[in-house]
């Protein structure tokens, strides 16, 4: 009996360091993915799941010249719609000015 | 005086048509693309708002302290020039940030103090209208404080954190793109001194009006 045990002892370190040496190379495996993408450049393609074009938030895909388009076209409007209210309120302050100019003049001749 | 304010108003015309010859040959902004060509009116239109703004103060500053009508007239017309391109601003501003920053609009420091300096001059005007008699003063006073605003908002961007760009990308302009820029400028800046000699001319003819309708009281 004692010598058996005697046996198994002789044996276990030798079991304990093959145990060991397995582990470390199932280790060495699993990790070693890990490692190399930890080491690769960072990339801005989708990689958790891919999002139709269609399905993206709404500034991603705006299209820009509607935008410029409405830009010109409110300042145009703008400017011209101010001239146009300038020139309209100097036309009816002229046309006052003569209607009072002529009761003022027809008031002082009599 | 007349001849040459036909002639330049036709230089003005003449410039504005053909600033969109300019503006789409200047180089597409690297990163935002067709959309930033909106700069070319947005960026002028804000420069005239300022100048208006700085016209209307000093108008206001020396009819406060002289009380000469001219002055007066000079800060009506200054107010509602600028209420007009700070308008052209206000609106260009949002429709090349959506493209850009992803939202209309951003309650920072930039957008925010011009929005506030915008609606002084709305201000100015609302009681240039409805403040009935003396209103004059307290108006002028409140164009000195739109006027001293116009610093602040021009040097928001390089003091707080926003979204806008900073005052260096006029400064840092490459060639291509300087030109239409300082053209589009130059046009703005032709028209404002056109509409305000108009606009100042409106407030003249106006008070002789008001002469006359006295003078046929009488």
């Amino acid at each position: 009996m004692m010598g058996k045990i005697t046996g198994l002892d002789r044996r276990l370190p030798r079991m304990l360091r093959q145990t060991l040496a397995g582990f470390v190379v199932a280790l060495a495996v699993l990790l070693a993915p890990a490692a190399a993408g930890a080491q690769q450049p960072p990339t801005t393609a989708a990689q958790e799941g891919f999002v139709p074009v269609d399905e993206s938030k709404p500034q991603e895909h705006l299209p820009a010249a509607p935008l410029v388009m409405t830009a010109y076209a409110v300042a145009w409007v703008a400017i011209f719609g101010y001239v146009w209210s300038l020139w309209s309120r100097l036309a009816r302050v002229e046309r006052e000015i003569a209607e009072v100019s002529r009761r003022v003049d027809a008031g002082s001749r009599r | 005086m007349n001849r040459l304010y036909q002639l330049l108003l036709l230089l003005a015309v003449a410039m504005f048509a053909y600033a969109p010859f300019m503006i789409v040959q200047a180089p597409y902004e690297s990163t935002m693309g067709l959309v930033q060509k909106i700069f070319y009116f947005h960026f002028p239109s804000w420069i005239v708002m300022f100048t208006a703004a700085t016209v209307c103060g000093v108008g206001g500053a020396l009819y406060l302290f002289t009380s000469r009508p001219a002055a007066d007239r000079v800060t009506v017309a200054g107010a509602e020039l600028a209420v007009v391109f700070g308008l052209i601003g206000l609106i260009t501003g949002p429709l090349w940030g959506r493209k850009a920053w992803g939202v209309w609009w951003q309650w920072d420091a930039r957008l925010t103090s011009a929005l506030v300096l915008w609606l002084i001059f709305v201000a100015y005007l609302l009681l240039r209208k409805y403040g009935g008699p003396g209103s004059e003063k307290l108006s002028a006073a409140i164009a000195l404080f739109g006027m001293a605003n116009v610093p602040f908002v021009y040097w928001s961007v390089n003091v707080w954190r926003t979204v806008h760009p900073k005052t260096t990308v006029v400064t840092t302009l490459l060639p291509g793109m300087r030109e239409p820029l300082w053209w589009s400028v130059s046009a703005f800046m032709l028209l404002f001194i056109l509409l305000l000699i108009s606009r100042v001319r409106l407030e003249a003819r106006r008070s002789e009006l008001e002469g006359l309708f006295v003078a046929l009281e009488d």
